[in-house]
C-alpha cells in the first residue's frame, strides 16, 4: 500500500494499513492509503486560526484557553482547542462562553494580522497549484490534478509538504483533507482536526457516507435538518433510499444536490477565486438604537471604509446599498443604482443617507451597513461632476486630499468631524 | 350600445389609448379603454391613473351607451382586420360581452362596467393658450434626451416647461437636465401664454404628446394648472398630472464666460466621435478632445482593449486645450443641430462646456466634461 510520512515527506510501500514507523526517520506520522497517489482534490483549513496566531504572537497564551472575539454583544470568532474542552465554540454568544470557561483569555480580533498570515499561506499554495479557491482567510479548496510529473510528487505529498512548510515558516497548523471531489475533500479535512491528514478514496466513498448523517452535508444547516427530519432523513443512508425524482420533488434544487451527495457526487470544480462583486462593511451596535444621528455617523464611518477598500482595489460600483438589521434580527435592505460608478466615501455616504432618509422604519435597529456592488474599473469612477451640485467637485477633491495627507501620516491624521459622532 | 366604424379609424383612435394602457397593472380596469358612443361620435378613453388620453372617432352610432374593454387586445384584433373592413362593435350588457364582427370575423371580449373606470378629476386651468404644433414639437424634442432617468431627483423626470425672458423678449422655454447635461429650447411666445405656471412635463407624457404632434398644421390648445397639464386637437386630448416638485435654478448652471470656441461641422464631429468610441469596452465612454489652431483630435485609450484617434479641420484660435467628454452625451448633443455647424464653448477642461447651433441661442446645450 502506498505511504507517505508526513514529517520528512518519505514514500514508500507500507504492508500495514494503519501504524508502524517511517522507514526514514522513525516517525508515526504515517499516512496510508490504497488510493494515495491517485486523489488530487484537496481541503486545507487552518486549526483554531486566529487563536493560534494570537498564541504564536504572545507565547504566554500558549498554554491558555484563548477565545478570540469582541465586545459585549460579541461572539467567538474563534476559539482554541484549550477552550474547546470547556464546550465554547464558533459563532457562541461572549456571555455563554465564559460562563462555560470563565478563565479564557478573550482577544480582540486583529484581522490585519490574521490577513497577512493568510496572504503568506496563499503563497505557499500558489507554489503548489494555480488553481486555488480561497473560502475564507483560513481554508481553501486546492486542486492538484496533474501536478505530479511536475512536482516530482503525488499531491499528497506535496500537500503534507505545505502543511509542514506552514508549521515551520509561519507557525500556523492546519489539516488536510484529500479526495476525488470538493465534497469529500472538505469533509475530509473535519475527520482528523487539529494537525490532521485525512483521505477519502473512490473505493470506500459510499461506505464512508452511509456511515454520516446529513448535517455533515454542506449547506444542509438546521432548517433543511429539521425538513429533512420531517421526511425521516437523518443519515445519508436514509437519503440513499430516496427516489431522485421525489428528493427533487419535494426539495427543489437542493434534494437534486442531496441525491448526489449521498452518493459522494460533486463534479463542482476548483475555482480560482472570483471577481470580487461586492465591497461592504457592516457594524452591530453595542445597543438597539432608533437614534438617527448615530445611525449617521456609523453611516459615514462605514462608507469611509467602504470608499477606502474601493480606492485600494481600484474598484468603482454602480450600485449603494444600505442594509439595516431590526432588534428581532430581521433584515431589511435598500439599493439605488448610480448613473456613473463612484468611489468616494462622499457619493456613497449621500447615496446611502438618501436610501435612509427615505426608509420610514422607526426601527430599533441593531446593525447598520453600506456597500457598492455592480463593479467596474476605478479609473472610470466619478469622472463626470454633477451640474447641479457644484460643490460634489470641491468635496472630491477635499477627499483626494484627505487621502493623500493619510496616506503619509497615518489614518487619524485628519477625520471630518462627522466621524467623530 | 352599439356602433360600427372603419377599420382605419378605429385603429388610429385605438392605437394612442392602448399605448398609455400600462403593461403591467395591479387594477385590472386600467388595463381597459372606456368606449362612450353617442350621437354620431365614439370616444375611447385611456388612463394610466397619471395620464388620461381621450380620442375621438366619427361612427354610425345604432345604439348610444358605454363599456371597457381590454385595450391591447381590441387593438390587436383590430390591427389584424383587413384594410378597409367595417367593423361593428355591440355590447351585450347582460352577457358582461363585447361582440367585434367584421367580415366574417366575430370576437367576443369581457367588459368591466363603465361604472368602475376612473376619469381624471376636470380641473381649473389657470391658463389657456394656442400654438403651433411644430413649436410644440421642436421645444420637447430638443429636451427630451437630457431628462434624468434617476429617482432620486423625481424633479428631475421631465421637461421644465415655462415662461421666461430670451435674448428678444418673453419665450416659451422648455428646459431638461440629468446634472451630467442640459437643454434649454426657447419658442416665441403663443398669445396668451405669459401667466402660465412652470410645470414639470413628465417622461412619459412627453412620450405620449409626440404624437400629438406629427401634423405641421395642426393648432394645439394648451391648458395648464399647478397640477395638470392638458394638449388637445379636435379628435383628441391628452391630459397629464405634472411632477410634483420645484425645477432646480438652472440658470446658475449655464456657462455665461466661456469664451474659447470651436465651430465643427455637427454632423462630421457625430460621426468621428461614434467611430473612436467604438474600442472602448467601458459603458461610459470617455473621449478626449485635443484642440489646438483650428485642429481637432479626437482620441479613446481604453488599456484593455486598444486605441483610437482621429483629427478633424475645425475652427479654433484659442489656447491648446484638452478635455474629455462622455461620448454617449457629445453624440446626443451633436444630434440636436441640424441646420448650422455646431458651436461648442469651452473654459477648462474641469468646466461645463456650452453648445449651440451656429450663433442662435434658442437652443443651448450644457454639457459637464469627464475626467480622463
Amino acid at each position: 500500500m502506498q505511504a507517505l510520512c508526513r514529517d520528512c515527506l518519505t514514500r514508500f510501500d507500507s504492508a500495514t494499513p494503519k501504524g508502524g514507523r517511517c522507514p526514514a526517520c522513525h516517525s508515526p506520522r504515517i499516512l496510508s492509503h490504497p488510493e494515495l497517489e491517485g486523489l488530487s482534490i484537496a481541503h486545507m483549513d487552518c486549526d483554531a486560526f486566529y487563536a493560534s496566531v494570537e498564541k504564536r504572537d504572545n507565547p504566554a497564551l500558549r498554554d491558555q484557553p484563548v477565545i478570540v472575539g469582541g465586545g459585549t454583544r460579541g461572539v467567538v470568532s474563534t476559539c482554541c482547542y484549550i477552550a474547546r474542552i470547556s464546550g465554547v465554540r464558533s459563532a457562541m454568544p461572549m456571555f455563554q462562553a465564559l460562563k462555560l470557561c470563565p478563565k479564557a483569555v478573550v482577544v480582540k480580533p486583529r484581522m490585519a494580522v490574521y490577513a497577512e498570515v493568510s496572504r503568506a499561506i496563499r503563497a505557499m499554495m500558489e507554489d503548489l497549484t494555480p488553481a486555488i479557491e480561497p473560502l475564507s482567510l483560513d481554508e481553501a479548496f486546492l486542486d492538484l490534478t496533474g501536478t505530479a510529473r511536475l512536482h516530482g510528487a503525488p499531491p499528497a505529498a506535496m500537500l503534507a509538504g505545505l502543511v509542514a512548510r506552514m508549521e515551520a515558516e509561519l507557525g500556523i497548523t492546519g489539516s488536510v483533507g484529500l479526495s476525488h471531489n470538493k465534497f469529500l475533500a472538505k469533509i475530509a479535512s473535519d475527520l482528523d482536526k487539529p494537525r490532521g491528514f485525512s483521505v477519502i478514496g473512490r473505493a470506500e466513498t459510499e461506505a464512508f457516507l452511509a456511515r454520516q448523517p446529513v448535517r455533515i452535508i454542506w449547506g444542509v444547516g438546521t432548517a433543511t435538518q429539521t425538513a429533512l427530519e420531517q421526511a425521516g432523513i437523518r443519515g445519508i443512508s436514509d437519503l440513499l433510499r430516496w427516489d431522485r425524482r421525489d428528493l427533487s420533488a419535494r426539495f427543489g434544487q437542493m434534494g437534486d444536490r442531496l441525491w448526489h451527495l449521498a452518493r459522494g457526487q460533486d463534479n463542482r470544480r476548483v475555482q480560482r477565486d472570483e471577481a470580487v462583486k461586492s465591497i461592504s462593511k457592516e457594524t452591530t451596535f453595542d445597543t438597539d438604537t432608533t437614534d438617527r444621528d448615530l445611525l449617521d455617523g456609523h453611516l459615514w464611518r462605514l462608507a469611509e471604509q467602504v470608499a477606502d477598500r474601493a480606492k485600494a482595489k481600484d474598484m468603482a460600483g454602480r450600485t449603494v446599498t444600505l442594509k439595516l438589521k431590526r432588534g428581532d434580527f430581521s433584515g431589511l435592505t435598500r439599493r439605488h443604482a448610480l448613473d456613473s460608478p463612484t468611489q468616494t466615501a462622499d457619493r456613497i455616504y449621500r447615496e446611502a443617507r438618501a436610501l435612509l432618509d427615505a426608509c420610514r422604519e422607526p426601527g430599533p435597529f441593531r446593525l447598520i451597513g453600506v456597500g457598492i456592488s455592480d463593479l467596474g474599473p476605478g479609473s472610470a469612477a466619478d469622472s463626470t461632476g454633477d451640474l447641479l451640485d457644484p460643490d460634489a467637485g470641491k468635496r472630491q477633491a477635499a477627499e483626494r486630499a484627505t487621502d493623500a495627507i493619510r496616506a503619509r501620516f497615518g489614518r487619524d491624521a485628519i477625520i471630518k468631524g462627522r466621524s467623530l459622532r | 350600445m352599439k356602433i360600427s366604424i372603419e377599420r382605419g379609424t378605429l385603429l388610429k383612435a385605438l392605437s394612442q389609448a392602448q399605448s398609455v394602457v400600462e403593461r403591467r397593472n395591479t387594477i385590472p380596469i386600467l388595463a381597459n379603454v372606456l368606449i362612450e358612443a353617442e350621437g354620431a361620435n365614439v370616444s375611447f378613453r385611456a388612463t394610466d391613473l397619471d395620464i388620461e388620453v381621450v380620442d375621438r372617432a366619427p361612427a354610425m352610432v345604432e345604439r348610444a351607451g358605454a363599456t371597457t374593454v381590454s385595450a391591447v387586445m381590441l387593438h390587436e384584433i383590430v390591427r389584424k382586420l383587413p384594410e378597409g373592413a367595417l367593423v361593428s362593435l355591440a355590447e351585450d350588457g347582460a352577457a358582461g360581452r363585447l361582440t367585434i364582427t367584421a367580415g366574417r370575423s366575430t370576437f367576443n371580449l369581457a367588459t368591466l362596467p363603465k361604472e368602475d373606470f376612473p376619469v381624471m378629476a376636470n380641473a381649473e386651468y389657470a391658463s389657456n393658450f394656442s400654438a403651433p404644433a411644430p413649436l410644440l414639437r421642436r421645444l420637447f424634442d430638443k429636451a427630451k434626451f437630457a431628462i434624468s432617468t434617476e429617482e432620486t431627483r423625481y424633479y428631475l423626470n421631465g421637461v421644465y416647461l415655462h415662461v421666461s425672458t430670451g435674448e428678444s423678449g418673453p419665450v416659451l422655454r422648455a428646459v431638461a437636465t440629468d446634472g451630467h447635461r442640459l437643454a434649454r429650447i426657447d419658442a416665441p411666445l403663443p398669445e396668451g401664454a405669459a401667466g402660465m405656471p412652470g410645470v414639470i412635463v413628465p417622461r412619459k407624457t412627453v412620450n405620449e404628446l409626440r404624437k400629438l404632434l406629427d401634423d405641421d398644421e395642426a393648432q394645439i390648445a394648451v391648458s395648464v394648472s399647478e397640477t395638470k397639464v392638458r394638449f388637445a386637437t379636435p379628435v383628441l386630448t391628452l391630459t397629464s398630472k405634472v411632477i410634483d416638485g420645484t425645477f432646480p435654478d438652472y440658470t446658475r448652471v449655464i456657462p455665461t464666460g466661456n469664451t474659447r470656441r470651436l465651430e465643427v461641422d455637427a454632423a462630421e464631429f457625430a460621426r468621428a466621435v461614434d467611430r473612436v468610441a467604438t474600442v472602448s469596452s467601458e459603458r461610459s465612454r470617455a473621449v478626449k478632445l485635443s484642440l489646438d489652431e483650428d485642429r481637432l483630435v479626437l482620441s479613446v485609450n481604453a488599456p484593455d482593449s486598444g486605441a483610437a484617434e482621429e483629427e478633424l479641420a475645425v475652427a479654433y484660435g484659442d489656447e491648446r486645450l484638452e478635455i474629455g467628454f462622455n461620448a454617449k452625451y457629445l453624440l446626443e448633443i451633436a444630434s440636436q443641430v441640424d441646420r448650422e455647424n455646431a458651436v461648442f464653448l469651452f473654459n477648462s477642461s474641469g468646466d461645463p462646456t456650452l453648445m449651440r447651433e451656429g450663433n442662435d441661442t434658442s437652443a443651448v446645450y450644457v454639457v459637464m466634461p469627464m475626467r480622463v
